[in-house]
């Protein structure tokens, strides 16, 4: 076990040890609203950092299991290529931005625009998102066990929306769609990673690209 | 048959603007094509070097030492790069290029000591193993981005905006959507495919400032950080990269190219480049950062006289994008029967968007883009490449100096009032520099 304060010591140190691809358990505390902690982590490092983090926490990260017993500021595990980050409050705008791969879940709610351009990544939101959430989505899953806001999934390409509430409003060339055994296997497994066990799949509804923005159509043009 | 001499074309409504409303007419969608802006703007053909004379002493050429090498990146990254010339290949994507076409630039800036740069959709690993300065570029879309090929990079772009279209995201149409290039972008093949055109984790200078230190953390501090800024409000987006910690940065002019963009865009947005020179100069020494950090300039550098121009304005180095596909074959003669049947000819063909380029650059097709041979295209951007050297070190010669970075603005005039206005140098034979003196 390695342990960092990070009221007495800089993130770098910490980002330093996290990129030696050596696995082990790392504790953060005093994170202090501090930006990219445990950035660009690679192995199978198991973090788990105490307090309220900043911007980027966990960005870029490959592997490693990073847990934070807090809320995040914006863009956590923004590209995050594999491994699981999980926070016990909200998160703030662009979480799991561009990320291609792992999962992601926040146990809170979690701001505007969660999933923007995910290019992979399983995201499971215990609680709400905001507006424009799986903006330009582009592959993965969101699961969103409370309501989404304004224009969910606008411009979504073949990433797949699952939606427990209310949706404010449909963005452009996103559509309601079937819900069918595979999806709802899908949505069982990410559920049960998330480790959630007392919401029914039958309770969402599936979202996903209507593809009619896929090819530049004149007379779609009133669509975007 | 008519005798059309005596028929008189009007200036307003000229026969590419007629054929333009017919074709906007008869398809009901903009014209998206390649290429740069192709209107006449002030360029640095308005400029003139003074020359030594009783003043200045010069030069002998070929015997007497002109350096012409740059350092990029110390102000803050523990690994900056030094590069053999001042003159560096723009990003342009793997997906717009063939994958021929990134090797090539990557064997001839290497030939040259020089470096090149990546695009939209990643890095490859012909273009990595080729490229001996490799700088990878952080867009919006993040097509490709990863960390292990962040840390292969000898130097990071975070990409605002480039100057055929600030304030444009880009546009990739389905025609060179590959399974290679839709995988690399985590795409469905054979889409159109829009790259977004603001960054989806960041919002302003003061996020950018923190997202660079994130990128420094990730790469542990390494690595240079250039940031890239189409030419538009010049003076402050080069204030404002500065303060978001850039080690670099770059600004592309309006006559910088694309591979695919709305015509109207390319046209009628953004600043030329010479301006933008000037004004990027003026705010870096407003914050005493001239030479500090290093300014690269683009948009429009064809010749020597180009470098040493935008060198003696102030610029630490200059990069070429649309000159570098001309000198790997783009617009060859050679293919002048396959431009005539795409409906172009030699010179004038700039639809890099569709797909179908004969010459084998701005394509995905295996065929056409067998057609580039990526040792003997490499030989000729690396000649090239030695040209603009050679011109660039003949100037500087002449002006009495012993590295290209010696060239100055006092070195200069302008033929026009215009130039003389935007790059702030005196009118030929004047002392005056409007709006200054």
């Amino acid at each position: 076990m390695v342990s960092f304060d990070l009221a007495d010591n800089p993130v770098r140190e910490l980002n330093q040890h996290l990129h030696a691809a050596v696995s082990g358990k790392v504790t953060v505390n005093n994170a202090g609203g501090k930006h990219s902690i445990a950035v660009g982590a690679i192995g199978n490092h198991e973090v788990e950092i105490n307090g309220n983090v900043g911007y980027y926490c966990a960005g870029m990260n490959s592997d490693a299991t990073i847990r934070v017993n807090g809320h995040a500021g914006p863009g956590l595990a923004e590209n995050m290529m594999s491994g699981r980050v999980q926070v016990s409050g909200n998160a703030s705008q662009y979480c799991a931005a561009t990320a291609h791969g792992g999962l992601v879940v926040i146990e809170g709610d979690a701001s505007s625009r969660c999933g923007i351009s995910m290019k992979g990544v399983d995201i499971v939101v215990k609680g709400s998102v905001g507006h424009m959430s799986a903006f330009m989505a582009q592959k993965g899953c969101l699961v969103v066990c409370g309501d989404a806001g304004d224009a969910l999934g606008d411009s979504i390409y073949e990433a797949q929306l699952y939606v427990r509430g209310k949706v404010e409003s449909l963005g452009a060339d996103c559509e309601q769609k079937e819900m069918r055994a595979e999806h709802k296997d899908k949505l069982q497994s990410l559920l049960d990673a998330a480790g959630i066990t007392d919401i029914q799949v039958n309770e969402f509804t599936r979202y996903g690209s209507a593809r009619k923005l896929y090819h530049f159509d004149i007379d779609n043009a009133s669509i975007y | 048959m008519v005798d059309k001499s005596w028929l008189k074309e009007s200036a307003t409504f000229s026969r590419p603007v007629i054929r333009e409303i017919q074709r906007a007419a008869e398809t009901g969608i903009y014209d998206i094509r390649g290429f740069g802006a192709k209107r006449q703007i002030p360029h640095f053909d308005d400029l003139v070097f003074l020359g030594a004379s009783m003043s200045r002493y010069p030069l002998e050429g070929y015997r007497e030492t002109c350096g012409t090498n740059v350092t990029l990146g110390d102000r803050f990254a523990k690994r900056p790069i030094t590069l053999d010339i001042p003159i560096t290949i723009a990003g342009m994507s793997f997906g717009a290029l063939s994958a021929q076409a990134k090797e090539a630039l990557g064997r001839g800036a290497s030939q040259m000591g020089t470096s090149t740069t990546t695009g939209d959709g990643g890095m490859t690993p012909e273009e990595r193993g080729q490229s001996k300065y490799l700088v990878y570029q952080y867009l919006p879309s993040r097509y490709g981005m990863n960390p292990e090929d962040l840390r292969k990079a000898d130097a990071i772009e975070v990409v605002v905006g480039q100057g055929a279209k600030p304030g444009g995201g880009g546009m990739l149409l389905g025609q060179k959507i590959s399974p290679r290039v839709a995988g690399m972008r985590d795409l469905p093949e054979g889409i159109d495919q829009r790259s977004a055109c603001r960054h989806p984790d960041w919002t302003g200078p003061d996020d950018l400032e923190i997202k660079i230190a994130e990128l420094r953390e990730i790469t542990d501090w390494e690595k240079p950080i250039f940031i890239k800024v189409g030419a538009a409000r010049t003076f402050y987006d080069v204030t404002l990269a500065v303060k978001a910690g850039a080690d670099v940065v770059v600004v592309d002019g309006m006559q910088g190219g694309t591979a695919a963009t709305q015509d109207v865009f390319i046209e009628h947005v953004g600043i030329p480049t010479l301006p933008a020179v000037r004004a990027a100069v003026d705010a870096l020494k407003e914050l005493d950062m001239h030479r500090k950090v290093q300014l690269i300039v683009s948009g429009g550098i064809r010749s020597g006289a180009d470098v040493a121009k935008a060198l003696a304005m102030g610029a630490d180095a200059v990069s070429i994008g649309t000159a570098a596909l001309i000198a790997l074959g783009d617009n060859n003669d050679t293919h002048e029967a396959e431009y005539n049947k795409l409906g172009t000819s030699a010179g004038y063909y700039d639809d890099y968007q569709d797909g179908r380029d004969p010459a084998g650059i701005c394509t995905q097709d295996p065929e056409l883009s067998a057609r580039l041979d990526p040792i003997a295209a490499g030989r000729r951007l690396a000649n090239y490449l030695s040209v603009l050297t050679l011109e660039t070190q003949t100037l500087a010669r002449a002006c009495g100096k012993s590295h290209v970075h010696n060239l100055e603005p006092e070195d200069l005039a302008a033929l026009t009032i215009e130039a003389a206005a935007m790059a702030g140098v005196p009118l030929a034979g004047t002392q005056w520099i409007p709006g200054k003196f």
